[in-house]
């Protein structure tokens, strides 16, 4: 379970408070007006921004003291997720071992990675060479060798076309699948949301709201989704 | 670094396996030590007789070289220096830490010497070079009437630009700011040394240079072209003489002595002509190299004793300063 | 704790910049306490301050008023050549001193090239000596300088923005106001205050371009202090005091030129769709070109004849020079990349004030500081070549710096969080992510070192040893040899060491120049 307690996060005059649980393994969108910390919410909990009061657990242990590298999440971020100057293999490996070399069992993983996300033999190729739907792939084999127990994404793939953005998302939703991993998704759209979560946060009025069942919220939703949908 | 290090312990071994010898150092001035200049010749010539190692070493210029004396103080490595001038003993003398070795000798100098530290090895007058085929002013007032251009050295970082300095001073005494403010559109600029103000004449960008009466025997010498000349002032062309002092502090008394025998003697002044284009203090039994006879002689020389030449400096560096600075 | 987790760790670079100012500082200390007696500032030295300020500061303005348009223009025209000239442009800033004198005088000077052309006719000679020719000269030394800090500024930003801008429809104005002035904003406080302190220490350059002792700097100054008066506690103060006003001039730059980078962008040829005027561009190209280009022809011309002339002693120079400039690339690396990394991780300001501080100290203080310092421990002679090194370093430090830290700022924003969220070892980005994406930036700084390094004279003038001289070193004693073409000649091979390896190393790291 993760459980984000009484927190509080400040930054200049915004604000937002969070007190809320997530069940282990369950997938989470986090849905909400723009501008309204949906991202800072994320950053939060993958360690990037302080706490200025309370505290962030997983499985009943404090991990809101860890260094981000430390904490047992992966995340992918709105833009920058590969190193522009190695390979995709060497970027999936990465993820394995960000410090050494591979031993071969590693780069028999790396390997098994690229053919799970359905690039077998471009492993050589470096992002420029890639298209972008490429690009989010090696970056979710990276995530997939990392073996996090907890997947943040913050709309990796926002510049993708629909069909695009659809396939990406049935990838990550059979990946979290296979490996019960626990995910948040930060999006926009609803459909997302309905596509692979089955609960959904939402973010608004400097408040995180507990998870709602995601079919019921949309077809009830509270007033300031209403507004935010329109 | 670690390459670095280990270059500068094979350099400190190679210099110790040498220390069976005793050692003599001589600090003195670059161009002395250069391949071009006497230091191979002298170091060849000494150590055939000496039974020793000779060490030249050749720091910037002579004001550079007392600085150098004066900040290693009384545990200097030096033995001997060698290459102040008449404008630098006074200040050396004030620091005490030169000692006399009376060396004595038939010197060949405009002037009569007598000092029983600083031993004279050579000479010449200062003098304003130019292209033979062109008329040169007689004196420092027909330069200033003139618009004939010079380059000249500053006299704070350069011995010739406090050479002319001091021959104003010698010749015009309370006059010398006027004779400066005469010059001040004659003057292209003020380098600061020697070479750069010799090069850039040379490049044509003067009619005249601040040298020496001895510059034009290099290229007649050297590179057998007459195209230079010197001119004589009727004021006097003031004096430089060059000379080497032992240290209180040396460790190497008797070799250091013998190194100022050694200066004054034929092997080491018969090297001066061509290799320091200066005149030998003494004149060598061979006489001076053909060509030198060519060179022009002034009619006056003009020297400030060392005292004198302290107590003016600075006045006469400020009234340079003030007059070239309107 | 967690908003100052940093992918890479600031205290090599601390250590570094520690070692730095100890160097600079601790030999002034030396300087300092060595003094027995000292006389303070005298009104001449108020005069030196005042002029020596006048100068920097207009060839400051001139230097990157200049480079602007010469850079736009070069980041907005591909042609043939475009890479020999930008590298040949670099050549004047290379050059020691005294030769560069000479071959500016010989194009600009009485009867230089332009006034004997003049000369046919019938108009007289330009008059180069003044304060004029002093900016004339530091504007020869630092065009270039400024011209390439600008490029690569130019160059770094994404190729993107200028598909964005032009997909707007904008204008060459238009292109300038909305991505190109952000970004000379950020950058030139810093290439200002460089090319201020550079000219800061301007010492022979000013006096003989300047025409005389009203052309007096503070450099020339210490010179007096040291040789002419043995005044080293004079001498120590007017070294601090160029360090001070060197201090003012970086921290004003610091203040400033603060701004992040400039985003993400791939790795991509930049090409650029404003058009903008294709004669005004090749008019900033050509007279850049032909001020740079002339007195360094002048210096290839006069120095041709003199290469076959050389004795074999000028190459044994030139071979210690190169071996001095090798240990002198590595040792500013080692200082220059975990500096960099540590400004680059925020806050360390300090660290880069103390790199810029290489730049306003006087040579002449560092070498006789080191002397005093290393005399009682070893013979200073045997130590010459590693101390020019070291020195040429330090002296190198702050154009290494201008050139590597605007690059790892960026790459630490770019992926500093990947990084972290990766849980990458510190080393390891450094190593992995650090290094290799700096690669351009790093073999740029490395060039600019190992050509600096050749063409300085540096320390080793004051701690000469008869045996071994560098090039420069012997270039000087030729000319005090009476030997001008010899020395011409020398000066020939000098300029082609240091801009082969300038060239050499450049060409390592070359991206987004080409085509």
């Amino acid at each position: 379970m993760l459980k984000l307690d009484d927190c509080l996060i400040k930054n200049g005059n915004f604000t937002l408070r969070a007190n809320i649980q997530i069940e282990a393994g369950t997938s989470v969108a986090i849905i909400g007006p723009s501008g309204a910390g949906k991202s800072t919410l994320l950053e939060t909990i993958a360690g990037f921004r302080d706490l200025k009061r309370g505290q962030i657990f997983w499985k009943h242990k404090c991990v809101s003291n860890l260094h981000p590298g430390k904490r047992p999440l992966a995340m992918l971020f709105q833009d920058g997720n590969l190193f522009p100057h190695l390979t995709a293999e060497q970027n999936i490996a990465l993820g394995l071992r960000p410090n050494g070399r591979l031993s071969k069992d590693e780069e028999t993983q790396v390997q098994s990675a690229l053919d799970r996300v359905a690039l077998p033999g471009l492993g050589g190729r470096r992002p420029s060479e890639l298209s972008g739907g490429q690009q989010s792939r090696v970056a979710l084999a990276r995530v997939l060798v990392q073996r996090r127990e907890i997947l943040l994404l913050d709309e990796p793939f926002a510049a993708l076309g629909p069909a695009l953005k659809a396939e990406m998302l049935d990838l990550v939703a059979d990946l979290v699948a296979e490996s019960d991993t626990t995910l948040l998704m930060v999006s926009h759209d609803p459909q997302d949301a309905r596509r692979i979560a089955q609960q959904t946060v939402l973010v608004a009025d400097e408040i995180a709201h507990p998870p709602a069942v995601t079919e019921q919220l949309f077809e009830n939703p509270p007033p300031s989704l209403r507004e935010y949908l329109g | 670094m670690k390459h670095l290090l280990i270059a500068a312990g094979l350099l400190s071994a190679t210099s110790a396996i040498a220390a069976d010898k005793s050692q003599l150092t001589v600090y003195t001035y670059d161009s002395f030590v250069s391949d071009w200049g006497p230091g191979p010749q002298v170091k060849e010539a000494f150590e055939a007789t000496c039974e020793c190692e000779l060490n030249l070493v050749g720091v910037e210029d002579g004001a550079a070289l007392l600085s150098r004396v004066r900040l290693e103080g009384e545990n200097s490595d030096a033995d001997v220096v060698l290459g102040l001038d008449t404008n630098l003993i006074a200040a050396a003398r004030e620091t005490g830490l030169f000692a006399p070795s009376s060396i004595s000798a038939d010197f060949a100098l405009p002037i009569e010497w007598k000092d029983d530290t600083f031993t004279p090895y050579d000479w010449g007058y200062f003098a304003f070079v130019y292209n033979a085929d062109a008329s040169a002013p007689a004196n420092f007032k027909e330069l200033a009437d003139s618009d004939t251009k010079i380059i000249i050295q500053d006299p704070r970082s350069s011995t010739p630009g406090l050479g002319l300095l001091m021959w104003v001073k010698a010749a015009y005494g309370d006059e010398a700011p006027e004779i400066w403010a005469g010059l001040a559109d004659n003057i292209v600029t003020v380098t600061k040394g020697w070479s750069e103000a010799y090069g850039l004449f040379l490049e044509g960008e003067s009619d005249m240079v601040l040298s020496y009466t001895t510059s034009p025997a290099y290229h007649l010498i050297a590179e057998e072209d007459a195209s230079k000349a010197a001119a004589a002032f009727d004021e006097g062309n003031y004096l430089q003489v060059e000379v080497a002092a032992k240290l209180a502090g040396t460790d190497q008394p008797e070799l250091a002595d013998q190194f100022l025998e050694f200066v004054v003697s034929d092997a080491f002044q018969q090297i001066i002509p061509t290799t320091n284009w200066m005149y030998p203090a003494v004149t060598p039994a061979a006489g001076l190299p053909e060509g030198f006879e060519t060179l022009t002689v002034p009619e006056n020389s003009l020297l400030f004793s060392p005292d004198e030449a302290a107590a003016v400096r600075d006045q006469a560096l400020a009234e340079w300063q003030n007059a070239l600075s309107q | 704790m967690a908003e100052r987790a940093q992918p890479v760790s600031p205290w090599p670079g601390i250590g570094a910049a520690a070692l730095v100012a100890t160097l600079i500082l601790g030999t002034l200390a030396a300087v300092a306490l060595r003094a027995e007696t000292s006389s303070g500032f005298s009104p001449a030295d108020w005069a030196a301050l005042k002029f020596t300020l006048t100068q920097s500061t207009l060839s400051a303005l001139f230097s990157v008023l200049l480079a602007v348009p010469v850079a736009r223009a070069l980041a907005r025209r591909r042609f043939r050549g475009r890479r020999a000239l930008i590298a040949l442009l670099g050549a004047p800033f290379i050059l020691p001193v005294i030769v560069a004198i000479l071959g500016l005088l010989q194009v600009f000077g009485r009867s230089g090239w332009i006034s004997d052309l003049l000369g046919l006719f019938g108009l007289p000679p330009i008059r180069i000596y003044g304060l004029h020719g002093v900016v004339l000269a530091h504007l020869f030394f630092n065009l270039p300088l400024a011209t390439r800090l600008v490029l690569q500024a130019w160059q770094e930003i994404p190729a993107e923005r200028f598909r964005l801008a032009a997909q707007l429809g904008c204008n060459g104005a238009a292109m300038f106001r909305l991505i190109e002035l952000p970004m000379l904003l950020r950058i030139l406080p810093g290439v200002l205050a460089v090319v201020f302190a550079i000219c800061l220490t301007s010492f022979a350059v000013a006096l003989t371009l300047g025409g005389g002792p009203r052309a007096t700097t503070i450099e020339l100054a210490i010179y007096q202090a040291f040789t002419y008066d043995f005044d080293l506690g004079r001498a120590a103060l007017l070294s601090a005091l160029q360090l001070a006003l060197t201090a003012v001039a970086a921290f004003a730059a610091l203040k400033f030129s603060r701004g992040d980078g400039f985003g993400t962008g791939l790795d991509r040829a930049i090409r650029r769709w404003d058009g903008g005027t294709p004669t005004l561009d090749a008019f900033w190209i050509l007279t850049a070109a032909t001020f740079l280009l002339l007195p360094l022809a002048s210096v290839v011309i006069s120095g041709f004849a003199g290469l076959f002339e050389m004795p074999a002693m000028v190459f044994r120079a030139a071979l210690t020079s190169i071996i001095v400039a090798a240990a002198s690339t590595a040792i500013l690396l080692l200082l220059a990349l975990p500096m960099a990394a540590a400004v680059a991780t925020g806050r360390y300001g300090i660290v880069e004030l103390s790199g810029i501080l290489g730049l306003a100290a006087s040579p002449l203080v560092i070498g006789t500081g080191l002397f005093i310092l290393i005399r009682p421990l070893a013979n200073p002679t045997t130590l010459a070549l590693p101390v020019t090194a070291l020195v040429n370093a330090a002296m190198a430090l702050p154009f290494a710096l201008r050139i590597l830290v605007p690059a790892a700022r960026d790459v630490v924003t770019r992926h500093g969080r990947l990084a972290i969220s990766l849980d990458m070892g510190k080393g390891t980005f450094f190593a992995r992510v650090l290094l290799p994406r700096m690669r351009p930036q790093i073999c740029f700084a490395a060039g600019l070192g190992a050509a600096l390094s050749m063409g300085d004279l540096g320390v080793i003038a004051l701690f000469a040893d008869p045996q071994i001289a560098t090039l420069p070193l012997q270039i000087y004693r030729l000319m005090g040899a009476y030997q001008m073409q010899a020395a011409a000649g020398g000066a020939l091979l000098l300029l082609l060491l240091s801009m082969g390896a300038f060239w050499l190393l450049d060409r390592g790291g070359r991206w987004h120049a080409e085509a």
